[in-house]
């Protein structure tokens, strides 16, 4: 027996196929099929939860998606554990472990109850006024003791060993939700051929009809039918059935996130599989039909574990075959709680009364009521309940006051109506409209290619949701461009139709300020806590809301939005419209972080970028660093070294023998066309004319502003061809930048931008020795200084490969820049490796790189540079043309500002103690002693050891920088005050003789 | 000229996927990118012995040669026959440009009958066959990488990639293929 509240013959879970499951240790039985909360309702425990406040003892509100309270922990093993999953849309699976959340040290004792008892000082806001002094305690004091204190369940520690896919997909209509309205709308759209995707939260397709039995659709049992017309649609080539997904977000233009939870439900899940799906759809036309959600009665003690939404109950029965109770009350002001109680008894459950706040219920269910001999009484309210971790009674009044009447019951079920599920529709950026004959908001003013169909629109009635269904699959389906041959019909019946609703406080909800009627379970919000915040002052939905937290927990107020906005617009003595409705957002229900992210974790998580030369550089033992997302190699150590060494080594290597050095991240722009010089004259800040083919050219280029946007070395390699190099950083920006212009303000240019970044591998070879390592290997190049002066690009063969050849030096060396096709990248680095270290040379890294530059004062734009540098202002106005009419950034640098006297100024420091390198980024002033805030002039861009130098450089941005060299200026440090001394930008080979050797 | 043996193709060996959708690096090939204006496309597909496309997300094949449509005048063309494409196009005669991006570029093949669905796993164009029919390419994203997509038959896609993200696609597709089934 899969429970003691299973009713033999009841539901439709096949009683052969059971499962265990542990709650909080304890091992309870259940069906393929159920739910936690089923399950659980099945061997009687109620008592799941305890509230987010007060630590009040809470059961299963709900049967669906919208459950407020029934939220519990799923623990597959150490590393996946779910909390807060809701008990009432996870499926049982054998061996699964739930335990329940917010209780210590038990679920049925608990200490933190005593907030319940403590309750007037939690008042809505109190943590605006309560814990307001002293001011520093707030952070280290009453915060982690409040989030200790409230909360949910606890995250996992351990990494999540599941994984989680992502699929784009597109159709041309997107129905959401598979009850009647959804399958009816469509099954007319996937007749006229339409590619059609739909989609339900559920395990199953049916909606309401998993609860309401009584449907027939064309003679057929409601629920049978619409498994019936899923099968048929899945078998449909242009259709695709999606169960348990939810569709979370609605996107614009008819992007719709859904989340499919693939394995959620399995004992054992093939490993193989995602544990969810994030399916991203882009929909030419969507169909939402995503119901109603019926709401609770506000009353005074409304949340004893064991009072339930009457649908709720109704579904456990007739779908999972669970009796809720064995003596059960109703408390309603609408039509629907009462088939529930009459589908309780006839399932053999006494029920003790239908408690209605009308007089007058609908005639239909009245006469039901009697002939079944149900006690009725109308005009009535519930104005207390009993019982401590189970309801065991309801004190019933007459509305308006009188003697309450003790009634013992065991379960209680409520309905103050439906609320039309219009989240997707606001979410799509429509508007509601509020319908004041049935006090329901309803899709309004519609803002993208969407329509709602059935309850979620307001359509009570089952034939006219269906006919508006069908109506909607097809019209929408002849948007897309898809007719039908034939017009579909389907005839549906169902027992009663309904009538009534309420939304607000019911009789006993007070008015008085003590009486907790909750209208958010999860939250904790009363009645009495909205008319607080009015009387606190707050007139606007959106202040109520942040002042109570009313509609802010995971359910988003799916339940208590409507009851919330009742009871402030009474307080306010406004309508309801103009008290307004605060926004509906994603996600509809919560979404994993695992679905989000699905792939893009691990080495996924961003595309690792390596060079054809990074395996041979692994293989030497280089260390490497992130740039952007390129890996470079930093440092080659070798055996004993540690950083600074194989730094030192490197760069004295360099300068003394050659080095080699994989260059090949720098970013290659290929400029071809008959105007690309005249491209390059707007783009850069020097003059392209002049530049022959075979030679190079250093340039900086400005953004409108007049600021250094990024600088490099461009080679002209025929009269129409210029081969571009920039920072690795800025490779794709400056592309960006540079095809901007070209496409808005140099249209009529004869030119076209290529990246060539990685086209080509690129070895630097530099120092002394360089010319000696490589000339053995070029072919059709005289490498001779007279043939083949510095700042010249050849093409020629290297080792039989064809190559650009560039000679040019970021070093101040003798140097080369070896490009061959990337493919061949490795064989020449070895070829030239083999070369070279014969000779002493060696591979360095960045650091050297960094080092070697900044001895001979070459900028890094990024470091040297922030974005408010100049070329003067980093000593490079050489390489402004003074003549040329115009360029980007011509007009900035003309700015007052950017002429001014006084600006900073890129220049070198020396420190007093030679041994101290300085820190990059460190303040400096004029004078360490004065007082505090000290007035700071600048700061170090670039400090390293200088090997070479035998003592410690360093760049810096000073103000008036170049007026101060001799000058000596502070570097104030935690520890101790660093003197310096202004220096110019080359601190090695100031002559710059070694360059052309 | 050095030989194939002294290249180091990124993705080398490189097989992967799925049942449904198998995954392998596509040999060695030419490519440049070849930009032009309208009045030159008849002389340059003259010299390219090919009708180069002007409809957007269109290819032109023939005898092993591709050329892409990737904007108004741009072209991705790819000889898989490795021949000089570069000086196939100089002798058109016409203003033109273009680079040799044989290097620069690899290429992932993706076959089977949840191809779609693997390329999808991270491209969020419509492959359908009617939105994407045989032929179809087109510039665009699989997942944060920038791939050129070509549909070479109804259950095959061309992963095109930048050379240094195809470890990153190559990674991306396996689990998407993993996804589309066995």
């Amino acid at each position: 027996m899969s429970g003691a509240n299973r009713i033999p013959g009841a539901g439709r879970l096949t009683p052969a196929k059971t499962a265990r499951f542990f709650f909080d240790g304890k091992s309870y039985a259940a069906l393929e099929g159920d739910t936690v909360a089923s399950a659980l309702l099945a061997n009687g425990v109620h008592l799941v939860g305890r509230s987010f406040k007060y630590h009040r003892p809470r059961g299963i509100v709900s049967a669906g998606a919208e459950e407020p309270n029934a939220l519990i922990g799923v623990e597959r093993d150490a590393a996946r554990k779910q909390p807060n999953v809701r008990a009432t849309v996870q499926d049982v699976f054998d061996g699964m472990k739930v335990i329940s959340q917010n209780r210590w040290p038990s679920l049925a004792f608990d200490v933190g109850a005593v907030n319940n008892i403590l309750a007037p000082f939690f008042a809505a806001g109190f943590y605006y006024k309560t814990f307001m002094w002293p001011k520093q305690a707030w952070k280290h004091v009453y915060e982690p003791q409040i989030r200790a204190a409230a909360g949910l369940g606890v995250s996992p520690t351990e990494d999540d060993t599941d994984h989680y896919s992502s699929r784009y997909a597109h159709c041309d209509v997107l129905v959401i939700g598979a009850g009647v309205a959804g399958l009816s709308a469509a099954l007319a759209a996937a007749k006229t051929g339409a590619r059609v995707i739909i989609c339900d939260e559920q395990p199953e397709v049916g909606g309401a009809l998993h609860y309401d039995k009584s449907v027939t659709i064309d003679g057929q049992d409601g629920f049978t039918w619409a498994q019936a017309t899923a099968a048929k649609l899945a078998r449909m080539e242009n259709v695709k059935v999606l169960p348990r997904t939810t569709a979370f977000g609605y996107y614009a233009q008819n992007f719709v996130g859904l989340n499919e939870r693939v394995t959620e439900h399995l004992a054992k899940p093939d490993r193989k599989l995602p544990r969810e799906r994030l399916w991203q759809v882009r929909a030419k036309r969507v169909i939402i039909a995503t119901g109603a959600i019926e709401r609770h009665m506000v009353f005074a003690n409304n949340d004893r574990p064991g009072i339930m939404l009457a649908s709720a109950a109704r579904t456990f029965l007739n779908h999972f075959g669970v009796a809720v109770g064995k003596k059960v009350g109703v408390y309603t002001a609408n039509d629907s709680a009462y088939e529930a109680a009459f589908d309780l008894k006839r399932a053999g459950v006494t029920i003790a009364a239908i408690v209605d706040s009308r007089e007058q219920p609908g005639e239909g269910v009245l006469t039901e009521a009697r002939s079944l001999g149900i006690e009725v009484l109308t005009g009535h309210g519930v104005v207390d309940t009993g019982g401590k971790l189970r309801i065991s009674s309801m004190s019933v009044a007459r509305n308006g006051g009188g003697a309450a009447r003790k009634i013992a019951i065991d379960a209680l079920l409520m309905s103050a109506g439906w609320t039309p599920s219009v989240h997707m529709f606001s979410q799509s950026r429509g508007k509601v409209a509020y319908d004041n004959e049935t006090q329901r908001f309803l899709p309004g003013t519609y803002a993208q290619d969407c329509l709602s169909v059935g309850a979620c629109n307001g359509t009570n009635d089952l034939q006219a949701t269906i006919e508006e269904s069908l109506a909607a699959g097809e019209l929408m389906s002849n948007a897309s461009g898809f007719t039908a041959s034939e017009k579909l019909a389907l005839q549906g019946a169902n027992a009663f139709a309904w009538t009534g609703g309420m939304a607000g406080a019911a009789e006993g909800a007070g008015p008085d300020t003590t009486v907790k009627a909750f209208i958010d379970f999860q939250n904790d919000v009363c009645a009495k806590d909205i008319r607080l915040a009015v009387r606190e002052g707050m007139h606007s939905i959106e202040h109520i809301k942040r002042f109570t937290t009313n509609g802010m927990a995971t359910d988003q107020g799916k339940l208590s939005n409507i009851h919330g906005l009742a009871i402030a617009a009474e307080t306010l003595g406004r309508e309801i419209p103009k008290v307004g409705l605060t926004t509906f957002r994603a996600p509809y229900t919560p979404v994993t972080f695992g679905t989000l992210i699905n792939h893009s974790r691990g080495d996924l998580f961003d595309p690792t970028r390596k060079t054809p030369m990074h395996a041979l550089e692994e293989a030497q033992g280089a260390v490497f660093e992130d740039v952007g997302q390129w890996k470079r190699a930093w440092y080659y150590p070798r055996a004993g070294e540690d950083m600074h060494q194989a730094v030192n080594r490197e760069c004295k290597t360099v300068r003394d023998v050659a080095g080699i050095f994989d260059a090949s991240t720098l970013g290659k722009i290929e400029v071809v066309g008959p105007d690309a010089a005249q491209f390059l004259n707007l783009i850069y800040t020097n003059s392209w004319d002049t530049l022959k083919a075979g030679r190079c050219r250093y340039g900086i280029m400005l953004r409108e502003d007049g600021f250094v946007y990024d600088d490099g070395v461009v080679g002209r390699m025929a009269e129409d061809r210029f081969h571009v190099t920039t920072t690795t950083g800025g490779a794709a920006r400056v592309m960006n930048h540079m095809e901007d212009y070209l496409q808005t303000e140099f249209p009529h240019l004869n030119v076209w931008l290529t990246s060539a970044t990685e086209q080509w591998a690129v070895i630097a070879v530099q120092g002394p020795k360089a010319r000696e390592i490589i000339a053995p290997l070029v072919e059709g190049i005289d490498l001779s200084n007279e043939a083949f002066p510095h700042m010249s690009v050849r093409e020629g063969r290297i080792c039989g490969v064809p190559t650009r050849l560039f000679r040019m030096s970021f070093t101040g060396e003798l140097g080369f820049e070896v490009n061959v096709p990337a493919d061949f990248g490795p064989a020449i680095w070895e070829a030239i490796r083999a070369e070279a270290e014969p000779l002493g040379a060696c591979t360095y890294g960045t650091e050297t790189m960094h080092v070697l530059r900044a001895e001979k004062g070459y900028i890094i734009v990024g470091q040297d540079t922030d974005g408010t540098v100049t070329p003067d202002d980093a000593s490079l106005g050489w390489a402004v043309g003074k003549k040329k009419p115009d360029f980007v950034g011509i007009r900035g640098l003309r700015r007052p500002d950017l002429v001014a006297d006084g600006r900073k100024q890129l220049v070198g420091l020396l420190t007093k103690d030679p041994t101290v390198v300085l820190e990059e980024g460190a303040q400096i002033v004029a004078d360490p002693n004065q007082a505090l805030p000290m007035t700071m002039i600048g700061h170090v861009t670039s400090a390293y050891w200088s090997e070479n130098c035998g003592r410690s450089i360093a760049l810096a941005l000073v103000a008036g920088g170049k007026a101060k060299i001799g000058q000596t200026l502070y570097v104030p440090m935690p520890d101790k005050t660093i003197a310096v001394e202004v220096s110019d930008m080359v601190f090695f080979d100031k002559e710059g003789g070694r360059i052309n050797g | 000229m050095a030989d194939l043996a002294n290249r180091t193709l990124p993705l080398s060996g490189f097989h992967g996927g799925s049942g449904a959708a198998s995954l392998s690096v596509a040999a060695p090939a030419t490519r440049i990118s070849l930009r032009a204006k309208p009045d030159a496309v008849s002389a340059l597909s003259g010299a390219l012995g090919l009708s180069l496309p002007t409809k957007p997300k269109t290819s032109a094949s023939a005898n092993g040669r591709h050329a892409l449509w990737l904007g108004p005048d741009e072209w991705l063309v790819i000889d898989e026959n490795e021949a000089d494409l570069m000086a196939a196009v100089a002798l058109s005669g016409v203003l033109h440009s273009a680079t040799d991006i044989s290097h620069r570029n690899t290429a992932i093949l993706v076959k089977g009958r949840g191809a779609d669905v693997a390329v999808n796993g991270g491209c969020p164009q419509d492959l359908s066959l009617t939105a994407f029919p045989v032929g179809a390419c087109s510039r665009t994203v699989l997942a944060k990488a920038e791939i050129v997509l070509l549909r070479t038959a109804e259950d095959a896609f061309r992963v095109e990639c930048w050379r240094s993200f195809a470890p990153y696609v190559s990674a991306l597709l396996n689990e998407a293929a993993e996804d589309a089934g066995n």
